[in-house]
């Protein structure tokens, strides 16, 4: 203590203002939570548990919200929010496993069999398609793929299947997960090549020395010592994916439907409406007390997810700091 | 545990040369040259691999591709330049100027408030970093915040600069309440999504400034501020820019934001100078096109197209200058930088 009292001033001071500034991020995420959380509790506290459940039309229910006036009663809080949590886990969890099976495969790839010129194109190509802006991503997936998968994909039979329970337009659970999918591949590539090249090379060889070929040594050596940084990879991509507002709005057909695993491949293209992106869609109405504290119930439980998978992406990377791998 | 793993596939029997083996004599190969040989799970795998490797220049191109020929398609000198104007016939809607100057405006105010945090922070962590367990908890703070979806902050920012004492960054109306929307929160707000970038691409500069650069310093004489003003932070200013210029990126293609905290509308507020501009509401060409896109009202799917290419041709523009002034810095170092790291 009286060592640090004996620095020249200029430096405690130093000290002292880059500290503070860096304690102002903390302040930040106290704010953050404390103002959020203040703002969601009358929803939670009308609804209590069943804020969480499934009951009756939830878009009836936000409609109700926004024409509830400025001085709602306790009835206009009313909210099931169960459709909107479900599309929000079905297309994250969905899109996270495509994610992590194409990333897996490009990743080997570009760490050990693309040849070398088709190596320096692939590289620059990951980092362009993780820096596209989702509106773009979003604009292309409802002017190409959903009048393709409107048009083409879904048989006039399957429309008037379930043509009295929802309609089919081609905005659909399909293309959120395939857009999300190409959206969130570039970061788990980038997390796992940067896992793969981490494993000492004289692993692998090692493996192939023993007379195995080159594709199972990647496969049972360096990926399987890697597995911290390609968990931390998946981690880091889903909590993108589960705050992806804009491209979900844009083609999943903002209905507030929970598409039915039961119709089989119908399925797939039933629409659907994300926590994210409801938020985004209901902004406009943002004045209404009781549509406020819906809005922001649901931005407490996207927070507590990120938190969540923060904690998850940082105990997943804690193996890897004994191979020397930093962030 | 990787390294005691058994090899899966049977060794080959062992050949002695001379020794009569049966059978043709043994062709000479290197052993795995062929993936012929390999076993069938093995082999597609591998196919996959390609397939997925494909895929992925395939996408890239494709998505690259598109959007140029669809924004060369639609895209005209004039509509950088004039005004939008709210009508649905697509001839008669105006151009996008006014977005293109709200991104440029959004993008310089969220940065000119992350650079400085983010660096003061890094330098904090890395050359003080005491008490320890506070820089630990600022540490996993700023991955918190790297790890909040945008759409939060929007929702944090609307609820923050609602409060009475951030009235000056908005406007007030007459009952007193303030409206929150302006440049000025949204920028605030944009800030945070670009520290992290910046916070990691600072501290990755410095931790990777040998322990002797600093040693010299302190034995001329000079105190730790001084070393940090006049030797670590001319050393480490291209890592600066680098995650200056990927937070740029985010903050131009981000939507959410600018939807709940800009007000996303068509024109910039044109009362009361520069300083009304800032406190005034507007929108960017990310809002833009999803007002243009189906989804939004607007339905005009040429100018979407257009305003999407510009959009695309800044964020590319800006991951270039990424590039170029990662290779100036390394040149200037002689430090390697990691080529697919930065994320």
């Amino acid at each position: 203590m009286l060592d640090r009292l004996r620095q020249p001033w200029t430096d405690r001071r130093a000290e002292l203002t880059l500290g503070a500034l860096a304690c102002s991020v903390l302040l930040v995420i106290a704010f953050m939570i404390a103002f959020i959380a203040v703002k969601a509790w009358p929803s939670f506290n009308a609804n209590g548990l069943s804020w969480f459940s499934a009951k009756g039309n939830v878009d009836q229910q936000l409609d109700a919200m926004v024409n509830s006036g400025a001085n709602p009663t306790k009835a206009d809080y009313q909210l099931g929010a169960w459709p909107l949590i479900y599309a929000t886990l079905l297309t994250t969890v969905l899109s996270a496993a495509c994610a992590l099976v194409f990333s897996l495969l490009a990743s080997i790839f570009i760490v050990e069999f693309a040849p070398e010129r088709l190596r320096r194109l692939i590289v620059p190509i990951v980092r362009l398609l993780a820096a596209v802006p989702s509106v773009v991503y979003g604009l292309i997936g409802i002017l190409v793929i959903v009048p393709f998968i409107g048009g083409s994909l879904i048989s006039p039979g399957r429309k008037e299947s379930v043509q009295y329970v929802i309609q089919l337009s081609g905005t659909s659970l399909i293309v959120a997960v395939v857009v999300l999918t190409v959206m969130i591949t570039p970061i788990m590539i980038a997390m796992t090549v940067d896992g793969l090249h981490s494993i000492p090379r004289s692993w692998k060889e090692g493996a192939v020395a023993l007379g195995v070929n080159r594709w199972r040594a990647m496969w049972t050596v360096t990926v399987r010592a890697a597995r911290p940084a390609i968990m931390a990879g998946v981690v880091l991509a889903t909590a993108r994916a589960i705050g992806e507002a804009i491209m979900i709005s844009m083609v999943a057909g903002s209905k507030g439907f929970a598409p039915n695993p039961a119709d089989g491949i119908t399925f797939l293209f039933e629409p659907l409406r994300t926590m994210a992106a409801t938020i985004v869609e209901d902004s406009e109405s943002i004045n209404a007390p009781a549509m406020q504290a819906s809005l922001y119930a649901m931005a407490l439980l996207l927070l507590a997810g990120g938190f969540v998978l923060s904690i998850g992406s940082w105990l997943a990377k804690q193996p890897l700091k004994k191979y020397g791998v930093r962030s | 545990m990787a390294t005691s793993m058994p090899p899966r596939t049977p060794l080959p029997p062992l050949r002695v040369p001379g020794q009569p083996t049966g059978g043709p004599p043994p062709k000479k190969r290197r052993a795995n040259e062929s993936i012929s040989t390999w076993r069938l799970t093995d082999r597609i795998g591998y196919f996959l691999m390609w397939a997925a490797g494909l895929l992925v220049v395939a996408i890239g191109l494709g998505i690259v591709g598109f959007m140029a020929i669809k924004g060369l398609q639609y895209l005209r000198p004039v509509l950088l330049t004039s005004h939008p104007q709210a009508d649905l016939d697509q001839s008669k809607s105006g151009g996008f100027f006014d977005p293109l100057v709200g991104t440029v405006l959004l993008t310089v105010i969220g940065i000119a408030i992350a650079t400085p945090i983010a660096v003061a922070t890094a330098v904090w962590i890395v050359e003080y970093g005491r008490p320890t367990w506070l820089a630990r908890v600022i540490d996993s703070g700023i991955e918190i915040i790297a790890g909040t979806p945008d759409i939060v902050l929007a929702l944090f920012g609307l609820v923050l600069f609602q409060q009475g004492i951030f009235g000056w960054m908005s406007f007030r109306a007459e009952d007193g309440a303030v409206f929150g929307r302006s440049f000025l929160t949204a920028g605030a707000m944009m800030s945070l999504i670009a520290l992290p970038m910046v916070f990691a691409a600072t501290r990755e500069g410095l931790q990777a400034v040998p322990a002797h650069v600093r040693e010299a310093s302190y034995g001329l004489g000079k105190t730790r501020a001084a070393t940090i003003r006049r030797v670590l932070l001319p050393s480490v200013k291209s890592n600066i820019s680098t995650g200056a210029a990927l937070g740029m990126g985010r903050i131009a293609g981000d939507t959410a934001i600018v939807v709940v905290l800009l007000g996303a509308s068509l024109r910039l507020d044109p009362e009361g100078g520069i300083f009304g501009i800032l406190q005034g509401t507007g929108g960017t060409l990310t809002s833009y096109v999803y007002n243009n896109s189906p989804a939004g009202e607007g339905n005009a799917a040429q100018k979407a197209y257009a305003a999407a290419f510009v959009l695309l041709l800044i964020v590319i523009g800006l991951n270039f200058a990424v590039d170029a002034i990662a290779r100036r810095g390394a040149r200037a170092n002689g430090i390697e930088t990691s080529r697919l790291g930065g994320s």
